[in-house]
């Protein structure tokens, strides 16, 4: 017996929905055609194939030249080049329809080789994540053109293999690939998709330029001419080309704190978090528990009500944030659930644990002293340590704040484990097994970044999250995440501390915008100018 | 009977055979101390894609030859540098002498409009003041001198970008061309002007008053020297005095500066390509060093190595030129 999911119902669905929406978008505003979209990115990237960079920076450009199998909606989860898919009851095989009449950029057909070439010589072995996700993938079988059959060794959750493909699930071509070094393809750079758009040019450390791809599958679609990301690494500067009417939309968090409250009074902006609830991150606080005092809970447990968490949400994310519950985000539907211990803003209470716990306070004012890294990236991960590293100040912890750039943080606190704590910001990618987990279960080696090299280790936990990654039963598989996150907040190995989405800010010219929950990894093809 | 070599050729010769230890040496130095930096560009990746699991990690490492101990990475370097191969960026995905020869032609570009402007004005305003030294104009010259002087770049540019591009919409806020403009000819020349309008101002100002400084100070000193009193007595006229007498000999301590200036002017340009989004060899070195870009970074610091040598070399001409006593031996 076969289980199917609703990746067919939803074609006809969102096709419904497209037209009676549609109806309604044209009875309002009539889309027009034509313009330049100028996106600002702080960063340059690398290379511009999601087949081998999961990354949000990458999906920014290339997920409007190259496509997902699957994306996210704010409906669920719908067809891009899958029309369909479903999972046999034992879990091992996978089955993936495929869009017919697809066509790369370069004109040859999209088929299965390209879905069975890319799933086996990138995903499983050359992209970040998903080598650990398909590690038990041993082959994707192609009955027909457009049938793709993923092959496991051991069960793999169709909710999991789902949720993972809008941001591991990028087919590329094979005929552009086969036989050649895959990681110095020069097509890496210059990426060939079936995307509304077609890339033109990458012009390093200034732009990328693609145009519209006039064949595109959905017809009518897209409606601009072009898009633009410029690369501008000073965030002042950034806000100025917003102002200059120079760019449109700047994501991620990509202007100062600033500038952000200061444009979202400004009428030309809209500024938000509408378009991130995929890609909600944690600002978190994080112990070496290889330092005898903070490997005692009681002390961990009184820095945390030592927080005030609240008032770091107004002052520092500007209120676009909420408190954390643990490794599993709110983003994270049926896997989240916030019946877990927290820890209210008490001072009083934090010093009184402190002193039970052994630790009062010195001649020299301080309890004892700690020596914090913290991420280099976004300014908010900056003053998140200096709120933090005064809240522990007022409780007689002495913090001295470490400042790195990034690989120096990376050395630092996953390889050398030299830190007593750290902060950072971790980004929760659809499904706890993808990413979250990994900052609980042991055993990962030294100097993987994000993941558990806290020197904290529970067997039970361990067993909880390799039974949750495979468990077929989505009720079953959120009770455990569930019993996860709970004991999470109970055990305190890491404090997630506050939970948000990014932030954006986007000229109004720019209509449909931020219309799912992953926008700036998504498509773009409804996206238009009125300028 | 062989030829004699002319004086100019064998100096020429003689300092390049002595640059090429100083290079090597600088090359060495340069890859060490990169080398103690904590991190290398597979962490700097690592740390971009907002992680990565062990085996990623370790199959990157190996890829890019960081696996092996560094004395190895440093003579495999040094060999492939020997034939002016300057290997492969792992962070552009490209050969290194292609992005820094995309790099080159913006940096130099601003690098000699800034320090032609800065130069050419400085001197001329350092003059005018010590002729009119404690006057009004002397007063307003020194302090509009000494605010440049004390204005960081950084700010001088965010302030310019403020009122020229968003409140005056007059100059673009960064880049070197209207991107999807596909401007030829002249209108590209103009385009990439009007670019490189606010980047240059931001950078020659600050040089321009060092020069300013050193000018003026310089003028009054050789203006109260003996035969510039002499040929006054003798009935020379304020230009010629000026143009015969006093800034042959006031420009010498100018001219070495310019030429000490050379290398520490591609140092403020990481700020202001950075600010502006000038793609040159400034930004480029931020990102190399932040990215652990290794054989980017060395690359970048063989090309200024070599540029300094050069410009050292042509200021030593200069000097002879600008005063006959100095004799290239």
């Amino acid at each position: 017996m076969v289980k199917t999911t609703k990746g067919l119902r939803l074609v006809l669905a969102s096709s419904i929905a497209a037209g009676v929406l549609g109806g309604a978008v044209f009875a309002q505003e009539e889309p027009k055609y034509g313009g330049t979209a100028v996106i600002h990115m702080v960063s340059e990237q690398r290379i511009l194939n999601p087949a081998l960079r999961a990354s949000t920076g990458v999906y920014n450009i290339s997920g409007k030249i190259v496509e997902p199998l699957i994306d996210k909606s704010y409906d669920g989860y719908e067809p891009v080049l899958a029309t369909e898919w479903t999972g046999s009851d034992d879990g091992l095989t996978i089955t993936v329809k495929l869009r017919e009449g697809v066509k790369w950029h370069d004109g040859a057909d999209f088929t299965c080789e390209d879905v069975s070439f890319t799933a086996m010589e990138m995903w499983k072995k050359l992209l970040n994540y998903s080598s650990t996700l398909q590690q038990n993938l041993e082959s994707v079988d192609c009955p027909d053109p457009h049938t793709a059959v993923f092959n496991y060794s051991k069960p793999m959750p169709l909710e999991l293999f789902v949720a993972a493909m809008p941001d591991l699930g990028h087919p590329m071509p094979k005929h552009l690939y086969e036989g050649t070094d895959i990681l110095k393809n020069e097509y890496n750079t210059a990426p060939v998709g079936t995307g509304p758009f077609k890339f033109v040019e990458y012009e390093r450390g200034q732009y990328v330029l693609a145009v519209k791809n006039e064949d595109y599958w959905r017809e009518g679609y897209p409606y601009l001419d072009r898009i633009v990301w410029r690369f501008i690494k000073d965030r002042s500067a950034a806000a100025a080309a917003l102002e200059a009417g120079e760019v449109h939309e700047s994501g991620f968090i990509g202007v100062s704190m600033a500038d952000i409250e200061r444009l979202s009074n400004d009428d030309r902006f809209t500024v938000g978090t509408k378009g991130y609830e995929n890609n909600v991150a944690h600002s978190t606080l994080e112990f070496n528990h290889r330092n005898p005092i903070l490997a005692d809970l009681k002390v961990r447990q009184a820095m945390y009500h030592a927080l005030n968490i609240e008032d770091a949400i107004q002052t520092i994310m500007r209120g676009f944030a909420k408190p954390g519950r643990g490794p599993v985000p709110s983003a994270g539907g049926e896997n989240y659930t916030d019946d877990v211990k927290t820890y209210d803003f008490d001072p009083d209470l934090a010093m009184k644990m402190l002193d039970e716990a052994g630790y009062p306070v010195k001649d020299d004012g301080f309890r004892f002293k700690l020596r914090h890294r913290p991420a280099p990236w976004g300014e908010y991960t900056q003053l998140w340590a200096e709120y933090y590293a005064q809240s522990m100040k007022a409780i007689g912890i002495d913090v001295e704040i470490l400042t790195n750039d990034a690989p120096g943080f990376l050395n630092g606190v996953y390889r050398d484990h030299d830190f007593d704590t750290a902060n950072g910001w971790h980004q929760f990618r659809s499904d706890p097994a993808v990413s979250t987990m990994v900052w609980l279960r042991s055993g990962s080696p030294v100097g993987t970044p994000w993941t558990n090299q806290f020197g904290w280790q529970s067997d039970e936990i361990d067993n909880m999250i390799d039974a949750a990654a495979s468990e077929l039963d989505p009720e079953k598989r959120a009770s455990m995440y569930h019993e996860i996150q709970r004991r999470a907040m109970e055990e305190l190995p890491v404090i997630f501390a506050i939970e948000h989405p990014f932030i954006s800010v986007t000229s109004k010219k720019l209509k449909n915008h931020h219309n799912t929950p992953r926008w700036n990894s998504s498509s773009w093809y409804d996206l238009w100018l009125d300028e | 009977m062989p030829l004699p070599i002319p004086p100019i050729l064998s100096y020429a010769l003689r300092r390049l055979i002595q640059s090429i230890p100083v290079v090597i040496l600088i090359m060495i130095g340069t890859f060490l101390l990169l080398k103690l930096a904590p991190g290398d560009t597979v962490d700097a990746l690592v740390g971009d894609m907002g992680g990565a699991d062990a085996a990623f990690i370790e199959r990157l490492r190996a890829e890019y030859g960081l696996d092996q101990p560094v004395w190895v990475q440093l003579w495999r370097y040094m060999v492939k540098l020997a034939s002016f191969d300057f290997g492969w960026s792992f962070v552009y995905e490209q050969p290194v002498a292609t992005v820094l020869l995309d790099r080159l032609g913006n940096t130099l570009l601003l690098m000699a409009t800034s320090l032609s402007l800065a130069f050419t004005i400085g001197v001329a305003l350092g003059a005018i003041a010590a002729r009119r030294v404690y006057s009004l104009t002397d007063n307003v010259i020194s302090t509009l001198g000494l605010i440049f002087y004390a204005t960081p770049s950084f700010f001088l540019s965010l302030m310019m970008m403020l009122v020229f591009s968003v409140k005056l919409g007059w100059l673009p806020v960064g880049g070197i061309k209207t991107i999807a403009g596909f401007y030829t000819g002249w209108d590209h020349v103009l385009d990439v002007a009007r670019h490189l309008v606010m980047p240059t101002a931001a950078l020659s100002l600050i040089y321009l008053s060092f020069y300013l400084r050193l000018m003026r100070a310089s003028v009054l000193e050789v203006a109260d020297l003996d035969y510039v009193r002499t040929a006054k007595a003798k009935g020379a006229g304020e230009a010629r005095l000026m143009f015969h007498h006093i800034m042959r000999n006031a420009l010498l301590p100018v001219v070495t500066l310019l030429g000490l200036q050379f290398s520490t002017v591609l140092g403020g340009s990481v700020v202001v390509e950075t600010i502006f989004t000038l793609p040159g060899l400034g930004q480029l070195a931020y990102q190399s060093v932040v990215q652990r870009d290794m054989n980017t970074l060395m690359g970048i610091i063989f090309l200024c190595a070599i540029i300094v040598v050069i410009v050292n070399f042509v200021t030593d001409l200069l000097y002879a030129r600008l005063d006959s006593r100095i004799e290239l031996k």
